[in-house]
């Protein structure tokens, strides 16, 4: 006996709704996207690129007229780098500890971990400002660097656990006991093990760092990132190179995700054959 | 999954304190010590009642804090009734394109937070399609605005956090066993009840997730209210803001985020007594 109510064609009318729902969730989450790059190709009237006015190519064509965006791009950029190469280090041996070994350790390491992403921006930006000006410490760039290691850190640690999680680490073991060294081991086996999810982090956290603002404002003192210059600029001017570099990092972005998906189909080929 | 540990650190009970020492270290001196150090600051300095300044916080500041939640409470609802049901076909009608899918939520949140936000100025603004859009179908009467008024805020505090609350629901939709609801229909249930009294269930945990990853940076938040408010909605983290770096009414900044922190940190406590932390990792 089929089963008794289910009415296929009220089933497909439903699930068309559904789709086209869906749709419209994803067309809502694009909108402010075509608008930013919309708007990049705008010449605006005057100093606020907020209306639209006519077309052209002017931004692109000199995206650095404004040595402060510059400079506000590359304080980001450094900022990034230097952040998130500390916060792989960290994070990644926060991961081994928590994957490999079974600890009274690891509970409340885990919670650490945690505690930072579930407080708000705010109150992560503050208490560190709170701290730096008890210990009468200035603000600044390396204010800034040990901010974004703190929230990356976490990050870094709980993607680089959730892949590797149930790893095969006797690889190891059989390694050393064919006479590899601890070392040869380490570059040889654990870190081609790990690394996918090392660089699934990595651009995690330099997108989380590139991107913060809340956290930036409190511990930048009169340093500026590229954040800082964009909330400045509500004031100033806005001008249609903002909507450049964005769609910019947008851009760039999307070609180290697509080249990273291709390296690691191509390192999983490889390490498929090599079995 | 405890492997055994490599060679050199087989039986070392220090090894995974000493992996582990760096981070936890960092974390422990710029998060947990900070968090004292707010602590101490809201006390105010000697001479002056310790209570001050979270006195003036629930006097001067009680509708700020009530607002954001009451906002960030309504992001998340929102949220919600957009992502579930994209998560939801993502996770069971888009077959092949599932992973396209997923990388199109993430996609718009590589570009910046601050510049997405000021994309919205633009969309809703007064000069802008969609109030000209609204106007002409009588949906806004003339004069009518978009930006600066209490829906702007929400609608773009919901538009910031909604991957937050779409992944982890992706995540416990995609965990969901395939034949439950198929036996739930050989079952006699329908689609509708099989969704009911299987899938939603199964999903919960991504759900509380999900809300609980949206509600807080929302409620934490300012840069939708400044953007995109009037003074008229402006929100507890600029409170928090303009007093720290502003007015530099340290006592009472410290004391109005720390009273964030502790109604948040209560929140929290409640989700992982309840479901437990891997959801949210």
């Amino acid at each position: 006996m089929t089963p008794g109510h289910r009415q296929p064609g009220q089933r497909r009318w439903t699930g068309w709704m559904l789709d086209a729902y869906a749709a419209l969730v994803l067309l809502y989450l694009f909108l402010p996207i075509f608008v930013i790059v919309a708007y990049s190709f705008n010449k605006p009237l005057g100093k606020f690129n907020f209306v639209w006015k006519s077309f052209s190519f002017d931004a692109w064509r000199d995206p650095f007229v404004f040595p402060a965006l510059v400079e506000a791009m590359k304080m980001s950029l450094k900022v990034a780098a230097v952040s998130t190469s500390v916060s792989l280090v960290f994070g990644t041996l926060i991961a081994l500890a928590l994957t490999r070994y079974t600890w009274k350790g690891a509970g409340p390491v885990n919670l650490l971990l945690v505690l930072p992403l579930t407080t708000p921006e705010v109150v992560l930006g503050s208490s560190l400002l709170a701290l730096f000006l008890t210990m009468n410490a200035p603000t600044g760039f390396w204010t800034i660097v040990i901010a974004h290691i703190m929230f990356s850190v976490s990050y870094v640690a709980l993607t680089v656990k959730a892949r590797i999680r149930g790893f095969d680490w006797t690889l190891e073991e059989a390694a050393m006991d064919l006479g590899a060294t601890p070392l040869r081991t380490i570059t040889h086996v654990t870190l081609p093990l790990i690394a996918p999810g090392i660089a699934a982090a990595g651009m995690l956290s330099f997108a989380l760092s590139l991107d913060d603002f809340i956290i930036t404002l409190f511990n930048a003192g009169s340093d500026v990132t590229y954040p800082l210059y964009v909330y400045g600029a509500r004031r100033a001017a806005f001008p249609p190179q903002i909507n450049v570099l964005a769609t910019a990092i947008l851009v760039s972005s999307l070609l180290l995700l697509g080249a990273t998906v291709l390296w690691q189909n191509r390192s999983l080929k490889q390490a498929l054959v090599k079995e | 999954m405890a492997g055994t540990a490599m060679g050199g650190t087989r039986r070392n009970p220090w090894a995974p304190w000493l992996l582990v020492a760096p981070g936890v270290l960092w974390l422990l001196a710029f998060y947990l010590l900070p968090t004292l150090a707010l602590a101490r600051t809201s006390v105010g300095p000697e001479g002056v009642a310790w209570y001050d300044g979270y006195q003036r916080a629930f006097t001067d500041y009680g509708q700020h804090l009530l607002r954001s939640f009451w906002y960030a409470g309504l992001a998340t609802v929102l949220a919600l009734l957009l992502g579930y049901p994209l998560a939801y076909v993502i996770a069971f009608r888009a077959g092949r394109a599932k992973n396209l899918l997923l990388g199109l939520v993430v996609l718009p949140f590589f570009t910046t937070f601050l510049v997405r936000t000021f994309a919205w100025k633009t969309i809703l603004g007064d000069e802008g399609w969609l109030v000209g859009l609204l106007g002409t179908l009588h949906l806004l009467p003339s004069e009518g605005r978009l930006l600066s008024t209490t829906w702007a805020v929400i609608g773009g505090l919901t538009y910031n956090f909604l991957p937050f609350m779409i992944l982890p629901i992706y995540v416990s939709l995609e965990k969901i066993d395939r034949r439950l609801t198929e036996a739930a229909q050989d079952l006699y249930c329908n689609a509708l009840e099989a969704f009911r009294k299987v899938v939603l269930p199964l999903s919960l945990p991504g759900v509380f997730a999900g809300s609980l990853l949206t509600f807080i940076p929302a409620a934490g938040d300012f840069i939708n209210a400044e953007l995109l408010g009037s003074p008229n909605q402006k929100m507890l983290g600029s409170v928090i803001q303009g007093q720290f770096l502003t007015v530099r009414d340290y006592p009472l900044a410290a004391a109005l985020s720390f009273v964030l922190m502790t109604i948040i940190t209560i929140l929290v406590l409640i989700y992982t007594r309840l479901l437990g932390t891997e959801e949210l990792a």
